[in-house]
């Protein structure tokens, strides 16, 4: 139960980040999801990408919907402000944070009926207005906490846990947020963290709208057998496309990789990504060969993971909209009242 | 050819004009409302159209007012009728003795007037056609020639709607001149071919004085950029639209840096409704100050938000310029029908602050003191406009602004105070007043972090399902609503000039009608005590009104009385004290409505009027 204090002693010999910050620091309170969820795994992953990125934790917000994979931002990152907001609609309130302080880190958490049902229109939105934000919807295909109805992005096919057969054709939210432009496109499996960390770090580290669709199995109610999201479906249908080490202030060339199998993409951060390609010809700076990639694999079943598209010099919603570098939050009337002689001009021009 | 004498009035009469929408018709109307002005006559212009973009009939009324009586009068003494679809209509508006203004280039079998009003017929078509030759141009100029008409009908000064020209086509000579052009064919036609002036007329005065003339949405969006709302996100929806666009077109002049020409300010345009709010909310939990601007049908969209920010306690400003509901209703007619809906919006136990400007000199007031309200009570402040002050003129007084005001930022903690140990409950009541502190996301390393939720918890902002717990934050949220009784704008109370047993409450857009029909009340020996009512939760002082009156009037634009139902509910008071005036047909509420159905009343209490008892 999130009441339960989790203890805050630590062993000393902790090894810290370049803040030197602990993993510790950014943990949450203890997780109240089902032993075993693959929500967990991806919480820890989150709680690993922002150590490997020394973030300073109270620099994240973390904003939410409702359902199984919302509640979890209050088990990671426990001294950023949280917002665990209405059913489908973290993207709005991640929407209006950001516009008002482009300083901060946005990490916007949802899940497959959070965004691919109730909240489609306001995850497709976002992502078209490419707010920066790392975007990641734990996808488990089902209705967890409401005991297991179909969710949008449950494949036609698939069975239910009591045996209902799945007529409805599934939402590909990577897909979707190709199409929409997103400027960062993943998936991944959250029983692949070696796959998801530097995923989740590459995204936070890029500027513009990121998107990371997460398979994270039910265990309750979505982990049997004619499921298309189980542990076991899901591992027997990866097809991973590349992985990647991100790598800052640090060069990835130096890391001895076999020649013609690494491609380096450099951030408008500076920040470096080294993706270690799996499949040979796949080129993540296509977007329409994304898609096409996408779809011939999901036709033969296949579930494509890694990173699938990244523009490095993408623009944000704040360049769209040409704001001041100075969060809106901290403008005072000085800055924002045109004042009182400005308005007896007005007056003047209204008679 | 006119059985009835001649209408025969001095700067007291109303001028409706019938044109078809899209014709270009709306800023030649209203130059003739603006050159009245100008002879410093007041005037109170309404639009009245469809929801429609091109071909459907629309009316402008002009009501020329020396004594300075804004609201709706009703009848209609010149008719200009453009519009042959509704001409059958408009001429049957007509008052006995009336004019009626037309086109007279075909001619018109007689039955197709009256013989009870003027007809005035200038063959405004075979000008235009005779002097122009591009169809725009017929179209456009057709519209200044009749104004030229109409100015020597009405003994109307040249030289003021010259000026006005010369202040639209500033720069732009060559329109400059030619519309001056078309104002003498159509003035110089007049004063050759008709008897003018005729007996309504138009005389210098000097009524106006320093009075500005503003549309209710562009004085609510000023005072926003004067409030220091950084963040707009709205969905277009009549009647409001025109106040996310006036806030773009205000901070385009006003909000940008000088130096590096970058925004101080983030306008988006949602998806929908439920986009817009979210965004609002998001913004506002992040400590910046945010608006949007809706209808009702937005803000049936926007409840499930409206108690997030309820409990979870998070400002917003929600600017809803009222239409006629439920539904789509008439999206382009006004009422005041969401007073209940906005009060009470969402699920649970929920209450709002309401603010309700008369006018748009307090549309800008109230909507500037509507973020400090947002800030200061951590919660949803809806500011109550409608289409009959948001997409109107309205004559006013000017806006004014204290340039020694600072924003009130409201409990907002600091890292400085953080670090001094104060003690941080998000939910924690430390003044007494129902208001807790909060903190900005990415204040403090350590310190001051919480998870917001729309699920209960406790005073530190801790998840809980404990009925204590629960009940406890709840009846705090009640302490916070009473202290909002004393911060809201109070109510203001204007006595009949002797003592009375009955009084009249009334708010918003109903102010200037119910200012006139006081008069002819009086006319009639009634006398009434006055509340305008300005806010909601109410001040203590509707009840000590209530307490002070046998009887009291509560005038409104909706079919179910809400305001009424309002006060009865949050004052605990016997329903047959308050007697509904209720006017709900879609058009802005007139003196004549109200000053019959109160006149009646009184007389059906019998009533003696005092004047009688006297003499």
């Amino acid at each position: 139960m999130t009441y339960i204090a989790k203890p805050k002693f630590h062993h000393p010999g902790l090894k810290k980040n370049a803040l030197g910050y602990t993993h510790r620091d950014y943990e949450g309170k203890i997780s109240t999801l089902c032993a075993g969820c693959g929500h967990d795994s991806i919480t820890a992953s989150i709680i690993e990408a922002c150590y490997e990125l020394s973030i300073e934790p109270h620099r994240v917000a973390k904003i939410s919907g409702i359902g199984c994979s919302s509640k979890t931002p209050d088990y990671f990152l426990g001294n950023s402000h949280g917002f665990n907001s209405v059913h489908g609609r973290m993207p709005s309130v991640l929407t209006g944070a950001n516009l008002a302080n482009r300083d901060l880190i946005y990490l916007g958490v949802s899940g497959d009926g959070d965004s691919a049902s109730i909240g489609f229109g306001q995850f497709a939105h976002s992502i078209r207005r490419g707010v920066n934000m790392t975007y990641i919807v734990e996808n488990n295909g089902v209705y967890g906490l409401t005991k297991g109805q179909f969710s949008a992005t449950a494949d036609r096919g698939s069975k239910s846990k009591k045996g209902v057969t799945n007529t409805d054709n599934a939402i590909d939210l990577v897909a979707i947020a190709l199409q929409l432009g997103a400027t960062f496109v993943a998936r991944s499996f959250s029983g692949d963290k070696t796959q998801l960390v530097p995923l989740i770090a590459a995204a936070i580290r890029h500027k513009g709208a990121s998107f990371i669709d997460v398979i994270s199995p039910c265990i309750a109610f979505n982990n049997h057998a004619g499921s298309t999201k189980s542990f076991d479906y899901v591992r027997e249908h990866n097809d991973a496309v590349n992985r990647l080490d991100v790598l800052v202030g640090r060069d990835p060339i130096a890391v001895d990789y076999a020649p013609g199998t690494v491609q380096v993409v450099e951030q408008h951060d500076g920040s470096k990504i080294a993706l270690r390609k799996i499949d040979a010809d796949y080129d993540p700076h296509d977007r329409l060969g994304a898609m096409t990639f996408l779809q011939k694999h999901a036709a033969k079943g296949q579930i494509v993971t890694g990173l699938l598209y990244v523009d490095p010099d993408a623009e944000d919603m704040h360049e769209h909209l040409n704001t001041v570098e100075t969060p809106l939050n901290s403008l005072e009337a000085d800055s924002l009242c045109p004042g009182s002689a400005v308005l007896d001009k007005i007056n003047a021009s209204l008679r | 050819m006119s059985d009835k004498k001649p209408i025969s009035s001095v700067n007291d009469f109303v001028v409706r004009f019938a044109n078809v929408n899209g014709s270009g018709s709306a800023s030649a109307n209203e130059m003739f409302a603006r050159a009245i002005l100008r002879h410093g006559v007041p005037v109170s212009p309404r639009n009245i159209f469809p929801s429609n973009i091109q071909g459907l009939p629309t009316w402008y009324e002009v009501r020329v007012t020396e004594d300075g009586h804004l609201g709706a009068r009703g009848g209609v003494d010149m008719m200009v009728a453009m519009n042959p679809q509704t001409w059958d209509k408009d001429v049957a508006g007509i008052e006995p003795g009336g004019y009626l203004f037309y086109d007279s280039t075909k001619p018109m079998p007689s039955t197709k007037f009256r013989d009870d009003i003027n007809v005035i017929g200038v063959p405004l078509t075979a000008i235009t056609n005779s002097t122009y030759t591009d169809p725009r141009q017929r179209q456009l100029f057709k519209n200044i020639i009749y104004l030229g008409a109409l100015s020597a009908l009405l003994d109307m000064d040249p030289k003021l709607i010259e000026q006005l020209i010369g202040e639209q086509y500033k720069g732009k000579e060559k329109l400059l001149s030619s519309n001056v052009h078309a104002l003498h064919l159509g003035r110089d036609w007049a004063l050759s071919n008709l008897k003018c002036p005729i007996g309504l007329r138009v005389k210098k005065s000097d009524k106006v004085g320093d009075r500005i003339f503003i549309e209710g949405n562009s004085a609510a969006a000023l005072g926003a950029v004067y409030g220091g709302a950084t963040v707009c996100a709205w969905y277009p929806i009549t009647p409001s639209s025109s106040v996310a666009e006036a806030f773009t077109a205000h901070c385009k002049k006003y909000r940008h840096d000088p130096e590096t020409g970058k925004a101080k300010y983030a306008i988006v345009q949602g998806e929908d409704e439920l986009a817009s709010i979210g965004i609002v909310i998001g913004a506002s939990w992040n400590g910046a100050r945010a608006f949007t601007a809706t209808s009702g049908p937005g803000i049936s969209l926007m409840t499930e938000f409206i108690g997030l920010s309820y409990f979870a306690e998070i400002p917003a400003v929600i600017m809803n310029i009222q239409r006629a509901g439920p539904s789509t209703g008439m999206p382009t007619r006004t009422q005041q029908c969401d007073i209940i809906a906005c009060a009470y919006a969402s699920h649970g136990d929920t209450k709002h602050v309401l603010l309700f400007p008369e006018d748009p000199a307090e549309a800008f007031e109230f909507a500037a003191a509507a973020f400090d309200l947002a800030e200061r009570l951590q919660t949803t402040i809806f500011l109550m406009l409608d289409l009959d002050i948001g997409m109107n003129h309205r004559l006013c007084r000017p806006l004014k602004w204290d340039d020694s005001k600072q924003y009130d930022r409201g409990k907002v903690m600091t890292a400085e105070m953080l670090d001094e140990g104060r003690d941080f409950g998000r939910y924690l009541d430390v003044d007494g007043d129902g208001i807790p502190y909060r903190t900005y996301p990415g204040t403090h390393p350590t310190k001051g972090s919480y998870f917001t939720r729309g699920t209960s918890r406790d005073r530190y902002a801790r998840y809980s399902e404990e009925g204590s717990v629960y009940a406890d934050n709840m009846q705090r949220l009640v302490r916070k609503f009473e202290t909002a009784q004393d911060l809201v704008p109070r109510p203001l109370q204007a006595n009949a000039e002797r003592p009375t047993k009955y009084g009249v409450i009334y708010f918003g857009s109903t102010s200037p009608a119910m200012d006139e029909a006081i008069g002819l009340l009086e006319a009639r020996g009634h006398q009434l005590d006055r509340l305008r009512i300005r806010a909601f939760p109410f001040h203590s002082s509707v009840a000590s009104f209530l307490a002070e009156h046998d009887f009291v009037y509560v005038v409104e634009q909706n079919r179910d009385s809400q305001l009424r139902q309002l006060i009865v509910n949050e004052n605990g008071i016997d329903p047959v004290r308050l007697v509904p005036i209720v006017h709900y047909d879609g058009t802005p509420i007139t003196a004549r409505f109200i000053a019959k159905a109160i006149g009646d009343h009184q007389d059906h209490l019998k009533v003696t009027p005092l004047r009688k008892a006297v003499s």
